[in-house]
């Protein structure tokens, strides 16, 4: 165990503390002690900058299944470093908003603080796993503890149904992805993330290849909220708001984007990869900033926000993919589009962890997110406003906030999509720009709503709950210091470029050793189609913002019924009424139907079994001659059985079943069993002399005098039956494979063991453990039946089910 | 030849056995199932007293014995239970 392997458990060992912490110091609050974990983590990170830029990866190993080849190996390059600091960075701004913003008196911080740094571990582990296995476990725990935080107050309904909505979605494709790492064993026979890059050229044409992609994908676009996986994302905003902040904006939305960034370097040489990721991408940053606009909560707005802004970011990486297919780094215009990828990533996790924020402010000083109430703040919160403002115009992509030159790059990149001739890109390609221009568009709009909705306009006292002032300078620290990284990234973004970003995509995308990305963001770069496109961006969505309430009426076009989130609903609905439906439709509560399922079942399972294997042999060579009186023994058996079946009192057919039984004896008799023939005469007069006693206790009303009634169905199950043992009996008498070891008893029943009568010398000698155990049977089935009849300690109400 | 008598024995006695089956099922009243169960352990004892000696072997003497026991108790068991409804009467006392 290395200092990295207990930074990445740190977290959880905290956790197991925080509740002592919180139980027996109660006059601070547990928030500040958890505070020093990710900012000790966070410097800790920072020293790892000079590795990643001179190139040198770190790796630790510690041994956990080495026998499944599953190791705790951590892997630090410069992508997991940017997730890292981001990680721990945000983590520490979002536990000190959350000391401000949870109550000490009426929350259960102890909770939190446990769930959280839960998450954060989890979220360490994901990023810096280099085995996958590790890696999946890692994922499953920031599922698990965003269930669990965005339950957090789970008395509330709501909150209830987006954990569960998230947690079904999110694992779903957690499971996904575990089947599709499996795949990926197979195929590279390896677990390490380097090692199948290395491998990732000879695998391509596997058969294996596109379900692993597939599902790998699966598990990422749900993480991160690709369409149509998004909708848990809007419902997760239940969630206390550092929650929200911190999980579904900066990290863990992001664990989908950091799997398909991982995972470029395997699976991009397959043009299905492009395809898949960018398109989804982009119809994703489209559909999530359509929507964003016709919100009304300022945590859906974001919510739809941050499902765009992913799309971008996953649209991006797609086209981004397409430097694998150019061999000169001079020449590939594409690694442009991981740049402004990894970009836009470090500038959306400032931003939007900026923007929760500040709804959270105006959340917990006036009572309501809702922006129809909310409007005329700019006075009474004039800080907030700010960090609004810059958040939102950066969100929006003005300039000179970082938001724009992510988004130049972004427009930089979708045009070269256009210019790629691999793949019907000449085609289709043009639909990127198109596509990314409108979402651009929406989100303008959006970003402007959002600020002046609720700080500009009419003050509206009478409809908040609590008179609005400006917030406390803690709560304000973390946004502040975000917005001022959005400041300083937008004025001097080439302060990130070579420390952060160039090893990320130099991680993303391997190079050959001494080449370096020429990274450079500056924001003047000439009348270029990108700057054209961003003025058209400002112009027409301050036109369309303007005349908002004119055309607001095209959201109602898309009917609710239409809706993804009706679709999930209904559909778990029809899941879980269908499967009632099937239940019920065989579990029918009689045992005479189970009986007819397990006959039935008998029956097809060895007629089929005799009829494949060829097990029917009929061989009557070697029997014994029938003599008269079998005959006849038989004729009297089979008199009686037929009595019972037709029998028209129950009385009738006990004393068949006792015929039945003594004739049982007689064959005994005749196939010479003294000792069967005594215990089959004394137990049947036994059981008549029980079944009597039943019969007489029968209720009096129910008393069915009449017939067994006929059904087709048991008929044939029990013709079936009786057809199906006889030949087994036949084939079985038929084909003996080895001789009888009676013999040996028959010599050796008097000599070893001093008994004549060979049975019983077997029952309690050769065998006698048999014996014991039976004696054991009759014991417990005689003082069950003393207890059931002794312990009748209250009324039986109803079934047992 | 006293085999054959045997033999011959046999099937008389299981042709009784039959005869009174058909009285046990078709028996108008209980009592008349009831002797004619009684008739078929009789007739059972002297088919197992002959197998015996057909088979000439003293293993089922016991047999024999039992079957009588049983059906006596078996019938006195069926009569107490038609007359009083009960095979096994409580205590007094209780």
């Amino acid at each position: 165990m290395t200092l990295l392997h207990w930074a990445i458990l740190a977290p959880f060992l905290l956790a197991i503390f925080v509740p002592f912490l919180y139980k027996y110091l109660k006059a601070i609050h547990t928030g500040w002690f958890v505070l020093l974990l990710p900012v000790t983590l966070f410097i800790y990170f920072l020293q790892f900058l000079p590795n990643t830029y001179n190139g040198n990866p770190i790796i630790e190993t510690v041994n956990w299944i080495p026998s499944l080849d599953i190791n705790f190996t951590v892997y630090v390059d410069g992508l997991s470093l940017l997730f890292a600091l981001l990680i721990t960075g945000i983590g520490a701004l979002v536990v000190l908003y959350s000391i401000y913003y949870l109550s000490k008196k009426r929350e259960a911080l102890g909770n939190f603080y446990v769930y959280l740094l839960m998450f954060m571990g989890a979220m360490l582990g994901v990023v810096l796993s280099d085995n996958l296995m590790v890696l999946y476990v890692f994922w499953e725990f920031t599922s698990l503890s965003s269930f669990l935080l965005i339950a957090y107050w789970y008395e509330r309904d709501k909150s209830r149904y987006g954990a569960l909505k998230s947690m079904l979605i999110t694992v779903l494709g957690g499971f996904a992805m575990l089947a599709g790492f499996i795949l990926l064993y197979l195929m590279t026979n390896t677990f390490s993330v380097r090692e199948i890059v290395e491998i990732a050229p000879t695998i391509i044409n596997h058969p294996f290849f596109l379900p692993a992609m597939l599902l790998v994908l699966l598990g990422a676009f749900t993480k991160s909220a690709q369409f149509p996986f998004y909708i848990w994302l809007p419902d997760a905003m239940e969630a206390p708001t550092p929650v929200s902040a911190y999980l579904h904006s900066a990290t863990m939305v992001k664990a989908g984007i950091y799997i398909v960034a991982r995972l470029t370097a395997v699976f991009a040489l397959a043009p299905e990869w492009i395809w898949l990721v960018a398109g989804f991408g982009i119809f994703t940053l489209f559909w999530g900033s359509f929507n964003a606009v016709k919100q009304t909560d300022l945590k859906s707005i974001l919510a739809f926000s941050t499902v765009s802004q992913l799309g971008l970011i996953m649209s991006l990486l797609g086209i981004g993919a397409v430097s694998f297919h150019y061999t000169h780094l001079e020449e590939n215009i594409y690694t442009v589009a991981t740049l402004a990828a990894i970009f836009h990533l470090i500038n959306h996790a400032t931003f939007k962890g900026a923007l929760f924020m500040m709804v959270g402010i105006v959340d917990h000083e006036t009572g309501t997110r809702d922006i129809r109430k909310l409007g005329g703040l700019m006075g009474l919160m004039p800080i907030t406003f700010t960090i609004a403002l810059i958040g939102s115009l950066s969100m929006a992509g003005i300039p000179p906030f970082n938001g724009f030159l992510s988004k130049e790059m972004f427009f930089t990149g979708m045009l070269r999509a256009v210019e790629l001739d691999l793949f019907n890109f000449d085609t289709w390609g043009i639909l990127f720009p198109i596509l990314a221009w409108l979402a651009s568009i929406f989100t303008f709009i959006y970003s402007l709503k959002l600020v002046f909705h609720t700080f500009t306009g009419k003050y509206q006292p009478e409809k908040l709950d609590k008179k609005p002032h400006e917030a406390p300078i803690g709560m304000l620290i973390s946004p502040i210091i975000l917005v001022s990284l959005v400041i300083i990234i937008g004025f001097f973004p080439n302060i990130l470029s070579y420390s952060l970003i160039e090893p990320a995509m130099a991680a993303i995308l391997p190079l050959g050793l001494d080449e370096r990305f020429y990274v450079n963001i500056y924001h003047w770069h000439g009348f270029t189609p990108e700057l054209y496109m961003t003025i058209g961006v400002v112009a027409i969505g301050l036109a369309m913002y303007y005349y908002l309430t004119k055309w607001q009426s095209i959201y109602k076009l898309h009917p609710e019924k239409l809706t993804l989130n009706k679709f999930y609903d209904g559909g778990l609905i029809t899941l879980e009424n269908t499967s009632d439906k099937f239940t019920h439709s065989y579990m029918t509560g009689f045992i005479r139907d189970y009986l007819v399922y397990t006959f039935a079942f008998f029956v097809i399972a060895l007629l089929s079994a005799m009829y494949m294997l060829d097990a029917l042999v009929i061989d009557f060579s070697g029997l014994a001659p029938i003599g008269i009186y079998e005959g006849i023994l038989s004729l009297a058996m089979v008199i009686a059985a037929f009595v019972v079946l037709f029998a028209k009192s129950r009385l009738t057919a006990i004393i068949a079943l006792g015929v039945v039984g003594y004739t049982l004896a007689l064959f005994f008799v005749i196939f010479r069993a003294p000792d069967l023939a005594l215990t089959q005469l004394v137990i049947e007069t036994v059981s008549v002399a029980l079944f009597l006693l039943c019969f007489y206790h029968l209720p009096k009303l129910k008393q069915e005098l009449n017939r067994v009634r006929f059904r087709a169905v048991n008929l044939v199950i029990s013709v079936g039956v009786g057809i199906v043992v006889t030949l087994i009996a036949l084939s079985a008498n038929s084909t003996r494979l080895f001789e009888s070891i009676a013999e040996y008893f028959v010599e050796a029943s008097y000599e070893e063991a001093g008994g004549k009568n060979m049975v019983n010398v077997i029952l309690v000698d050769f065998r006698g453990f048999d014996t014991m155990l039976e004696i054991l049977v009759l014991g417990i089935a005689a003082l069950g039946i003393f207890a059931m009849i002794k312990l009748r300690t209250k009324k039986e109400e109803g079934h047992e089910n | 030849m006293f085999d054959y008598i045997l033999i011959g024995a046999t099937i008389i006695l299981s042709l009784s056995i039959l005869v009174s089956l058909y009285r046990v099922i078709k028996g108008p009243s209980m009592p008349d199932r009831i002797v004619a169960l009684d008739t078929i352990g009789i007739n059972l004892i002297g088919i197992v007293a002959i197998v015996s000696m057909l088979l000439h072997t003293q293993a089922f003497l016991e047999v024999i014995l039992l079957l009588g026991i049983l059906a006596f108790i078996g019938t006195v068991a069926f009569s107490k239970f038609l007359e009083k409804g009960v095979v096994i009467e409580r205590d007094r006392d209780q």
